[in-house]
């Protein structure tokens, strides 16, 4: 894993601060050319790990670097699995099943829709989940996926439902089907942690918010520092600036008490701001202590 | 949503989820084969069968009533999801009911937990803006975007539509910010592309004999990502607005009232006004709910959002509903002794704007 992954907040109108914020990079955002050229400019910064949603909009990006891969020989994308709002406003509609249905495939030979409907009558999550995740994984078809992180919604529900198989299926199929690593976004990284281990799942790749204010750690700031200083896993922070609430030189120092943090996940819109973000990581915390 | 409430409530270290009820045999299949838990389909033979404290609620609409009827017959405390019941009637039953009873109630208001507005009500309860005259309440996002849709939210007898959804969530912010307005007016109930119910209310509220109100909702506009509550506030002594990331605040003047707050714009966000919780999902408001719920159950106090301010929600809607189908004052040119424009001359009057934003 690269120490500095690129973020995709920002490219959805996504401002946890303000609604203005937001609705304005939604804007600037609009034409995915715009989403390309912040990538070609944080590659050229020397950030090769793009951290992005299977939200539709990608597929644009996607064929981008696909049909350049000359020039980015050594880009990775990190898929971040379900685009939720897909997921919840089809539910909201169709009925949980129907919802499903919705997004098995449709277009695909006909074994695979076969193998769907008796996945759905049999009861059979694996094989449900397994083809979900296909239908995601299609658009990176062709690029390289090395990590592919389920989303913090779907793992927290998960989590909180105590419904652990699912960790399990999704890490198989990942690790079986793409031959990448399983890694799991979440707000409550101890609790996750402590499941991925009862479960088997050595050396999990976790990504969570850390940063200096506790903004979203659940199970409070002391359980992550623990996680963070013993605990046998590939720790990821996101949030490090905490929604703007941290002036990114503080916020950065005092991630560096965290040796053994893994990486670092960020967003910015402005080749300036992704300049001094990666210049104050890279001074600051140029690497990971093996853990 | 009654799936996000087992997944929080199942995390909750204070709260043993003993079984869970619904209609969907294959839901609960999946459900009791991955997460072990025990399953029903019929409430009354869950609520005969298993000995509980509490029960959510979280069904459609027109089944409310009587779920939580009955469970409040068996001395359970109840958190049920909004907006609660099909008609304000049957709210304040069930509000008198669980008050007798000295059960615990709570309506999944989660707007009543946001940090963001909970600041603005602190903000407001110190006058902070002088006397109020204004209040705008709206709510904007995607829910109803095609002419479409099968589920109990597309059909007006169960419950469904703007007014029930957005409609209440603004109204019950309003409420708990300012008070129950005294009278409705002007209502408009519009449809989009829904056939059955709502998909955009505006109503003008009156609250006292200098403070006004409007509301706006629309659930079939998709240029927000998600549901956005926004609530403007205009007082002598300055103006809140406030959704869920942020308060901004201008002052004309502070009068030393709140420490902290400059003359002019003020703006306090989420990341400072959210006050962390033991689990997360999908928004701090909606574990702090629940929380809260299970809190006020061991200490036997009242909730943020009863059944009482849910009924009082309930029958502002009800209001806002009767008061669409009044009459309305024509803009009549023959009552100002003229006659009406000419087609020709709105055309053109029309052309000329077009032309105005035609260049660019």
């Amino acid at each position: 894993m690269d120490r500095i992954l690129f973020g995709d907040n920002q490219f959805f109108g996504v401002n946890h601060a303000s609604e203005d914020k937001a609705r304005a990079q939604a804007m600037r955002f609009q034409d995915i050319e715009a989403v390309i050229g912040v990538l070609r400019d944080a590659y050229a910064e020397g950030i090769k790990t793009f951290m992005c949603t299977t939200h539709e909009r990608m597929s644009g990006v996607c064929d981008y670097f696909r049909d350049n891969a000359d020039k980015y020989p050594d880009y990775n994308f990190y898929p971040c699995m379900p685009y939720a709002h897909k997921y919840a406003n089809a539910a909201a509609e169709l009925g949980i099943l129907g919802a499903v249905r919705s997004f098995l495939p449709d277009n695909n030979p006909l074994g695979a829709l076969v193998k769907g409907g008796l996945s759905l009558a049999r009861k059979d999550v694996e094989g449900l989940a397994k083809m979900l995740i296909d239908a995601e994984m299609k658009m990176f078809a062709g690029l390289k996926t090395p990590v592919v992180f389920l989303q913090n919604v779907a793992t927290d529900f998960l989590l909180g439902l105590g419904f652990d198989e699912a960790f399990r299926i999704f890490a198989d199929h990942i690790k079986d089907q793409y031959n990448a690593e399983p890694a799991f976004i979440t707000m409550n990284a101890p609790r996750l942690y402590a499941t991925l281990t009862k479960l088997g799942i050595k050396n999990p790749i976790i990504c969570a918010n850390i940063n200096k204010v506790g903004f979203r750690m659940c199970g409070g700031i002391d359980a992550y520092a623990e996680l963070l200083n013993n605990g046998d896993c590939r720790m990821v922070a996101m949030s490090i600036f905490a929604s703007g609430a941290l002036h990114p030189k503080e916020a950065i120092e005092w991630l560096t008490q965290y040796p053994k943090l893994r990486s670092v996940v960020f967003g910015a819109s402005s080749r300036r701001n992704i300049a001094e973000t990666k210049s104050l990581i890279d001074s600051l915390m140029p690497e990971a202590v093996a853990g | 949503m009654g799936l996000s409430h087992q997944s929080m409530v199942n995390a909750h270290p204070d709260l043993d989820l003993v079984a869970v009820c619904d209609t969907s045999t294959y839901v609960l299949d999946v459900l009791s084969k991955y997460t072990g838990v025990k399953t029903y389909t019929d409430h009354n033979v869950m609520l005969e069968k298993e000995q509980l404290d509490c029960l959510f609620v979280a069904t459609p609409t027109r089944y409310h009533s009587q779920i939580v009827g009955a469970a409040l017959e068996r001395n359970l405390h109840v958190f049920c999801e909004k907006p609660f019941a099909l008609n304000p009637e049957m709210a304040y039953k069930l509000a008198e009911l669980a008050e007798s009873k000295g059960l615990v109630n709570q309506v999944g208001y989660h707007y009543r937990f946001v940090g963001a507005f909970n600041e603005a009500k602190r903000l407001l309860d110190q006058q902070i803006i002088g006397d109020l005259h204004h209040v705008r309440a709206e709510a904007y996002g995607p829910v109803v975007l095609r002419p479409k849709g099968s589920t109990w939210r597309s059909q007006s007898a169960e419950g469904g539509g703007c007014l029930f959804d957005y409609s209440c969530h603004a109204i019950d912010l309003v409420n708990y910010l300012v008070g129950c307005p005294l009278s409705v007016s002007g209502s408009v109930l519009n449809r989009i592309f829904s056939t059955d119910v709502d998909d955009e209310i505006y109503s003008t509220f009156q609250f006292s004999p200098k403070l006004f109100g409007q509301l706006a909702t629309n659930w079939s506009d998709e240029s927000f990502r998600k549901m956005s509550v926004k609530i403007s506030l205009w007082g002598s002594n300055g103006r809140i607005n406030v959704d869920r990331q942020e308060v901004q605040i201008y002052l004309r003047s502070n009068k030393g009232l709140e420490p902290g707050l400059l003359t002019g714009w003020n703006v306090r966000n989420t990341t400072e006004l959210t006050r962390p919780v033991w689990f997360y999902v999908r928004g701090e408001e909606y574990s702090a709910q629940i929380d809260h719920f299970a809190q006020c159950m061991k200490h036997r106090t009242p909730t943020a959002s009863t059944f009482r301010t849910a009924a009082e929600t309930s029958l502002v809607a009800a209001m806002i509903r009767a008061d669409a189908g009044k009459a309305r004052t024509s803009v009549d040119p023959a009552s100002v002794g003229t006659t009406s424009p000419g087609a020709e001359q709105r055309d053109s009057s029309r052309f000329g704007i077009r032309s105005i934003f035609g260049r660019r």
